[in-house]
């Protein structure tokens, strides 16, 4: 039975494919009970590398296991796994297009209460900026376990964003995975929202909500973020009168942007987001209470899907 | 002790990757003289002396690495290579433009390059990736790279310096290019990074010392940090940014300068009597 909290589901998987493949290694930067690496560290003392608190030295050192021919995973929260290491996961890494994971723990703001400081809510944006780099965001552990099986043969750097805290599941059972696929978890005709990590499940209600009061809606799982699969967005935006985004990450760089870079030059309908506006996050007593203050909620998806509706209706009238 | 005739080879090796240097840099185009001049002995005694390295199998797992940190430097290893033949020499000719295979800093697209670098400070920890990785495969593998006096400054590569030393990494070389002088001045007068032997040793590294220009010296040198068991090594060699070419030595304006077509002839000519007289 999967658990259904991320950071043990990817620790686990670490572990499997360790056991899998000799190639893998783990990197840590003191962080390893966050991120759970240490459960690979248990299994595996001689391929786990304690790096201390040097995420940078962490990141170009991975570089140079990849360069052996290993496969390393390097470990801290989204902010520093991002941010700290940039310039590292640049030019040692994604220039030469190593096959290095780069584990972003505690992504977005499932670490409520360190604030600011510990919250990633850019590193999509930067990561999905950089030349060679996929971008993965899973909306719940069972999504990570299929990420991870993806990890040993696919070419160049992944940085993949974890939630610290238990999902709700939203991945149909059987349905296949790989990277780059999007996956339509509802369909409907009036509404398309698409939504990466916690915001999948908050789509979903959202869409519930919104089929209660007549609008049809279609939820669209992405959780490859970069390489965006464009034609499978301009396909999902076909036909909907409203086009809604939801994720757990600034407006700047995500997946809203990465959707309307994708549907650029194609006629559709209009889009809003629904993320954290060009802000840091902040401290809170609880989860669920920080998403409520920047309004990543189901009802901010429904309400947001309204007002686009209206402001349709509102302009055929004034046609 | 190296014997005299490897020693007398090698010294010519070093003119050569010294003339190839000033042939790719060409007239009228900014180029890294400096940097690279400083290291011609010292590259020359890896791939022509001690390193296990076969230019026809730039990918055998078990091969010596060597990199450069300070990947601006990059113009010496290139010519290394050149005279390996694992870089084609019409190649030389193309540094640094379209459609060449010769980029400005250390990439993947060049023959026989094992990192990117030019990115000041990472290389310490490639090299550190490298040789944890090569400890896990058993395999006997060495590491070089070489850092820069002005790259010091990088807090990086002290991040690098901790971790190889927490490993022990025996197998990890770094030499470092003291040559003084960094991109806008001395760096004495840029950034002044004093007790250079006592830091290393306080970061738990073995200090050897060598005159970057002495091959016999460089060769006997490698074989002690060969030799050294139970840590990293680090060699701190004095050298003269520029060495061989006058106008370019002890000076700033040649770290990335640019040559009139008689400065460059007069280098290559400086360059040429220096390998025939020497002893």
């Amino acid at each position: 039975m999967t658990s259904p909290n991320l950071r043990s589901a990817y620790g686990a998987s670490l572990v499997r494919l360790g056991k899998k493949d000799e190639r893998v290694v783990a990197l840590e930067a003191d962080l390893g009970k966050s991120t759970q690496s240490v459960m690979f560290q248990t299994e595996f003392p001689d391929r786990y590398f304690q790096m201390g608190i040097a995420e940078q030295n962490m990141a170009s050192t991975a570089a140079g296991f990849a360069l052996s021919g290993m496969i390393p995973f390097i470990h801290s929260f989204a902010v520093f796994a991002s941010g700290r290491t940039y310039d590292q996961l640049r030019n040692s890494i994604c220039i030469p297009n190593l096959p290095v994971r780069i584990c972003g723990s505690s992504a977005g703001l499932s670490d409520f209460g360190d604030g600011k400081t510990h919250q990633g809510v850019e590193d999509a944006a930067l990561m999905r900026s950089l030349p060679n780099m996929t971008v993965l965001c899973p909306a719940d552990s069972i999504e990570v376990e299929q990420m991870m099986d993806c990890m040993l043969d696919w070419p160049g750097p992944v940085y993949f964003r974890i939630n610290r805290n238990d999902l709700p599941f939203v991945t149909p059972e059987g349905e296949p995975y790989s990277i780059g696929k999007m996956t339509r978890l509802r369909e409907g005709g009036d509404v398309a929202i698409f939504a990466s990590g916690i915001m999948v499940s908050k789509a979903l209600e959202a869409a519930k909500t919104l089929e209660t009061e007549g609008t049809s809606t279609r939820v669209i799982n992405i959780s490859t973020i970069k390489p965006l699969d464009r034609d499978a967005v301009i396909r999902y935006a076909r036909g909907v009168d409203a086009i809604v985004t939801a994720e757990e990450h600034s407006i700047i760089g995500g997946i809203g942007s990465a959707v309307v870079e994708a549907l650029r030059g194609v006629s559709h309908a209009p889009v809003e987001f629904v993320g954290i506006p060009d802000s840091f996050g902040i401290s809170a007593e609880g989860y669920n209470e920080l998403l409520a203050h920047f309004k990543l909620t189901s009802d901010e998806i429904a309400k947001t899907a309204k007002s686009l509706l209206k402001g349709k209706e509102k302009c055929a009238s004034v046609l | 002790m190296a014997k005299p005739e490897e020693i007398q080879r090698i010294k010519k090796v070093a003119w050569d990757l010294r003339a190839d240097i000033v042939k790719m840099i060409g007239v009228g185009k900014a180029g890294h003289l400096g940097g690279s001049c400083s290291l011609a002995e010292i590259v020359a005694a890896l791939y022509f002396g001690k390193m296990h390295f076969d230019p026809k199998a730039l990918h055998d797992p078990d091969r010596d690495r060597f990199l450069v940190s300070k990947g601006h430097s990059v113009l010496v290893q290139y010519a290394a290579l050149v005279e390996l033949g694992a870089i084609p020499r019409d190649e030389m000719g193309k540094l640094k433009t379209l459609g060449g295979k010769l980029q400005g800093h250390p990439d993947m697209m060049t023959p026989g390059m094992e990192a990117v670098t030019g990115s000041l400070g990472q290389g310490l920890s490639i090299a550190t990736g490298m040789g944890l990785s090569l400890r896990l495969r058993k395999s006997p593998a060495r590491v070089y790279v070489v850092i820069g006096d002005g790259e010091l400054a990088e807090g990086q590569l002290w991040e690098a310096a901790m971790a190889a030393a927490r490993y022990k990494l025996d197998s990890l070389t770094a030499i470092l290019d003291k040559n003084r002088i960094q991109a806008t001045g001395p760096t004495k007068e840029i950034f002044d990074i004093p007790n250079v032997e006592d830091k290393w040793r306080a970061f738990g590294w073995n200090v050897l010392n060598v005159d970057g220009h002495d091959v016999g010296a460089i060769l006997d040198v490698l074989d002690k940090a060969t030799a050294t068991k139970g840590g990293p090594t680090v060699i701190v060699a004095d050298t003269i940014k520029g060495k061989g070419v006058s106008f370019a030595e002890n000076t700033a304006a040649f770290h990335n300068g640019v040559m009139t077509g008689e400065q460059y002839n007069q280098a290559l000519t400086e360059i040429e009597e220096s390998r025939r007289v020497m002893q």
